[in-house]
């Protein structure tokens, strides 16, 4: 029975079904077939047309480069144009589904929720994929005999990669979008958050193209491909009957949401001591991973920042010891340190860095908040590397400038750091069963423990050693009075 | 054994506790109703029990399979007909079915032909050509029961079967769903519709805010939840007085000019009594009878006024 999913046949045969029923269906709706086409047949030949033309053109005042810069960047037009009705087929798939109410007949049936996923990711790729590849041959063909022009093998796979890839974001995106929403009307509303980086996703590859640096559109596909693997495995967490069926109707509900964040941020504790002990035994727990991944990320900053410091040579008399004596406290506490200002300022410079650096984790699923940490460990890894070329005791200058507050700052930052992550990943790692909305607001919660309870007391500590222990020390360890 | 076996269902979504502590037992040949008003939980008992939502405590039994652990082996023996139809408009009947089927893992001549005897036995025949989107409210509904009976699924959970036919048809429907507990099928029938509940079910379940507050058959139902017969005596004249030649004992629920209303344990030895004293008294009676309980009356006992409210139909 197709309901044995536990082989790969299995699987693909009970999505195949579904595809199968879907691709047949939207061969009967003109308004998917009318536009499909028109851009496999007509566009292509358009496209042919206006590149024999440019070429023609620019070839008489002598800018052949410029055509031929446009023909291949045709190619990819060419392509990309059919492909993008696949995010109205998949919005229509499983949104629509959703609203027409025909889904529930079949969630009723034997397929598991991963076979009437891929059947609906293939439905909605297989027709707009072979219109693009059908686009693509017409347009070589036309060219061939027009121009005589043949794209290099490279090419053509880059373009056929390309065209794919985009494919695949855009469903996979179109199914996270879809999962949030009960109406194709919420789903086209929300599909901008998919064409607007789409869009500029073309506009910086027509830019490389007529730049000519074919090379880093690998680097881009490679990029794509990771994003569309995150997608679909957020789409296959979210793509669930429970999921599905629990959703009625699209309503802010701003009450529920606090209560969720509330009671999650509570975690059952009945007073501060007991909060304090599930930070610990609990929160601090889950994100044991992330921890040491942003540990490890943290580590591979200072090092290659320490390795830099090779390539980017500063001239060596830029720092000297005896900058470090008495007057130099008197200098520090001219720019406010050694004062409580200074240390509420150190604190509000760090606590902005990671609510921005928590902003920006939020939409790269943690990539961005990690690199962001990395920066200041990168910048010390430099300045040890700088001090070591320059013969000077990197450990000695460390020791006294950085390690007082580092000791406090560094596991602030790597605590930040895996909480940030833990909450980035939120949406690709759900628990089974959680809604997204659900999922994220209880990892935003557990977020906000870990920065109240022992995040910001680690930078409160750290801002007032640095603005009034370790100026001492430096000149202390660094002048030797 | 019974084909159902529910122990404890509940099922909570974020606070809400949409079904709470049900349990339910259904045997081969038996048709339950669960009978309750919009938003009650039936549907959403239904939707575990067909292994589509995971109960948030207690677990069951279809079929011999359990919903959370065997969940497809569940839904390749349940036969679901669910609230909306749901049909594809651009399809015709045969490619339905024949979709359906093969996702249940039929070949296509075993399709076929349930595809033909289901669609004759429903008069769909005749309608075959035409798309779904041309078929009318009842067509579609049944259409969507012969879906449901393409795997001839041991065990059938109908969620408003009749809701948007016309009687002509609902009575067909009803027809065809009590021939197939002959089939040694176990069938629950959600619906809030009191004759259908009552015309079909060989027990009734009264689910209210995701409770069961009554389970038992139609005639037991109404014994345990209305109590004593009442019986109802009309006289030619009006009452003044006659009262006072009723037994003592008796306990009177209602009264109007000419007629009372009494309930009594008894009513062999106490309706003679009554109808010798006033014949006594030279009263005349038009007529001493018992008053029909229906099942609305049971429902209105057990869910109150509220429950009628709450959306309860009779659209028999």
């Amino acid at each position: 029975m197709t309901a044995d999913a536990s082989t790969p046949i299995t699987l693909i045969r009970g999505a195949w079904i579904v595809a199968r029923r879907e691709i047949r269906d939207q061969f009967r709706d003109w308004r998917i077939l009318a536009p499909i086409l028109l851009l496999t047949l007509f566009f292509p030949l358009l496209m042919n047309f206006t590149a024999t033309q440019a070429v023609d053109f620019v070839g008489r005042y002598g800018a052949p480069i410029i055509g031929e810069r446009l023909i291949p960047f045709l190619l990819m037009v060419v392509g990309f144009f059919p492909i993008s009705i696949s995010l109205v087929i998949a919005l229509e798939s499983f949104a629509g589904e959703r609203e027409r109410q025909s889904l529930e007949p079949l969630l009723a049936t034997p397929l598991t929720d991963g076979q009437l996923y891929l059947g609906k990711m293939a439905a909605s790729l297989v027709p707009p994929l072979a219109a693009a590849y059908l686009g693509i041959i017409v347009y070589l063909i036309g060219l061939l005999v027009k121009v005589q022009w043949v794209p290099s093998p490279q090419l053509l796979i880059q373009i056929l990669s390309l065209t794919t890839i985009q494919a695949i974001l855009m469903v996979s995106g179109a199914v996270v979008i879809s999962s949030l929403t009960t109406s194709v009307r919420a789903a086209n509303l929300l599909a901008s958050f998919i064409i607007i980086p789409v869009a500029q996703l073309i506009i910086g590859e027509s830019m490389i193209m007529f730049w000519g640096r074919y090379h880093i559109l690998w680097w881009i596909v490679l990029a794509q491909v990771l994003i569309a693997i995150v997608l679909m495995r957020m789409g296959l967490r979210l793509f669930n009957r429970e999921e599905l069926l629990a959703r009625e109707i699209d309503v802010l509900d701003l009450r529920g949401t606090a209560r969720r964040f509330v009671s999650s941020f509570r975690s059952g504790a009945r007073n501060p001591m007991e909060w304090y002990r599930g930070l610990f035994s609990n929160s601090l727990k889950r994100i044991r991973f992330p921890i040491l991944i942003t540990s490890i990320i943290l580590l591979i900053g200072f090092l290659v920042g320490y390795r830099q410091a090779d390539v980017f040579r500063l001239p060596t008399e830029i720092f000297e010891v005896n900058a470090f004596d008495k007057d130099w406290l008197e200098v520090l506490r001219g720019f406010g340190m050694l004062t409580p200002s200074g240390a509420v300022r150190i604190l509000w410079t760090n606590i902005r860095a990671l609510l921005l650096a928590t902003i920006l984790g939020v939409f790269t699923f943690g990539v961005v908040a990690e690199i962001l940490l990395m920066a200041p460990l990168a910048i010390t890894g430099y300045f040890a590397g700088f001090l070591t070329q320059a013969g000077q005791g990197a450990a000695q200058y460390i020791t006294a400038l950085v390690l007082p507050h580092a000791i406090l700052e560094v596991p602030a930052a790597i605590l930040a750091g895996a909480a940030i992550l833990q909450l980035g990943m939120a949406a690709i790692s759900l628990p089974k069963g959680s809604s997204l909305g659900d999922g994220w607001i209880t990892s935003l919660a557990e977020w906000a423990r870990i920065s109240i309870g022992i995040i910001l007391p680690l930078l409160i500590a750290a801002a007032f050693l640095e603005a009034f222990i370790t100026p001492r020390i430096a000149v202390w360890l660094l002048s030797g009075s | 054994m019974s084909s159902i076996e529910a122990n404890s269902l509940s099922k909570k979504f974020g606070t809400f506790t949409a079904v709470d502590d049900v349990s339910i037992h259904v045997k081969p040949g038996e048709i339950l109703a669960l009978l309750g008003p919009n938003g009650a939980g039936k549907t959403t008992t239904i939707r575990m029990l067909a292994s589509i939502l995971k109960p948030t405590r207690g677990s069951a039994k279809i079929a011999g399979y359990d919903i959370e652990l065997e969940q497809e082996a569940v839904r390749s023996a349940v036969g679901l007909l669910t609230e909306q139809h749901g049909l594809y408009q651009r399809m015709r009947a045969g490619e339905y079915l024949e979709f359906f089927g093969s996702i249940y893992g039929l070949d296509p001549s075993t399709i076929r032909q349930r595809t033909h005897t289901l669609l004759g036995e429903y008069q769909l025949l005749e309608s075959a050509g035409l798309r779904l989107g041309q078929y009318s409210k009842g067509m579609r509904q049944k259409l969507a029961l012969v879906r449901a009976l393409l795997h001839e699924p041991q065990v059938l959970l109908l969620d408003e079967p009749t809701s948007a036919m016309d009687p002509e048809s609902a009575h067909h429907v009803r027809s065809s769903i009590d021939e197939l507990r002959s089939a040694a099928r176990a069938i629950i029938v959600c619906t809030h519709n009191l004759f259908e509940a009552e015309a079909l079910a060989d027990r009734i379940a009264i689910i209210r805010r995701g409770k069961i507050i009554a389970n038992d058959t139609p005639v037991g139902l109404k014994r345990k939840m209305v109590g004593n017969p009442v019986m109802e005596l009309q006289l030619a004249r009006p009452l003044d007085g006659a009262l006072e030649h009723l037994p003592e004992g008796i306990v009177i629920i209602a009264s109007g000019d000419n007629w009372v209303r009494y309930s009594t344990s008894q009513a062999e030895t106490v309706n003679p009594r009554i109808l010798n004293a006033l014949a006594k008294a030279e009263i005349p009676v038009v007529t001493l009878a018992r008053v029909e309980r229906s099942l609305e009356d049971v429902y209105l006992q057990v869910v109150g006024d509220d429950g009628l409210r709450e959306g309860m139909g009779d659209d028999r």
